[in-house]
């Protein structure tokens, strides 16, 4: 369900959000909690693969890691140029891991990471899997 | 999903809450 606040109409969302800056978008779960926050702007192709991210971490907090995996994987499948998909190999990894106990999965990202988005900080956190 | 704009934050919220949905919330300095 997508909301727009603009600054002058709306500005007590913006106190209430704590958002020093725009454009941000803010991805909040059913039951109101911000769960994903974009700050400044981006191209339609990222915006998409972060807001599927907000989603994603949704599903993810709530303990449904097949969706949250699910999510993930779709991002990496539909932006897989996005600086999004780097996250997305993480956490569909760590989603996987927490849903079969398999510590594979966890190799298998790093694996992943020496093939594509070699210089991101996803690639780094995920490089203690390595071996 | 359908996509449904609604400029109401409690009234969104209180949709979500019911539907179980999530919230984009879309904060822009553009004038209206």
């Amino acid at each position: 369900m997508p909301l727009e606040a603009k600054i002058k109409e709306h500005g007590a969302w913006f106190k209430r959000f704590d958002v020093p800056w725009t454009p941000t978008a803010m991805v909040l779960d059913s039951e109101g909690k911000e769960r994903y926050r974009i700050e400044g702007y981006l191209p339609r192709e990222e915006f998409f693969a972060q807001v599927k991210l907000g989603l994603a971490r949704i599903a993810f907090l709530g303990k449904r890691l097949e969706e949250a995996e699910a999510i993930y994987n779709d991002i990496v499948q539909h932006h897989p140029n996005s600086a999004g998909a780097a996250e997305a190999i993480y956490w569909r990894g760590v989603a996987r891991y927490k849903r079969t106990k398999d510590h594979t999965a966890l190799n298998a990202v790093a694996k992943e990471f020496a093939q594509h988005f070699q210089s991101s900080i996803w690639a780094e956190k995920a490089s203690i899997w390595a071996g | 999903m359908g996509v449904e704009w609604n400029n109401d934050l409690d009234s969104a919220l209180l949709k979500a809450k019911q539907g179980g949905r999530a919230v984009l919330i879309d904060f822009s300095a553009s004038p209206a």
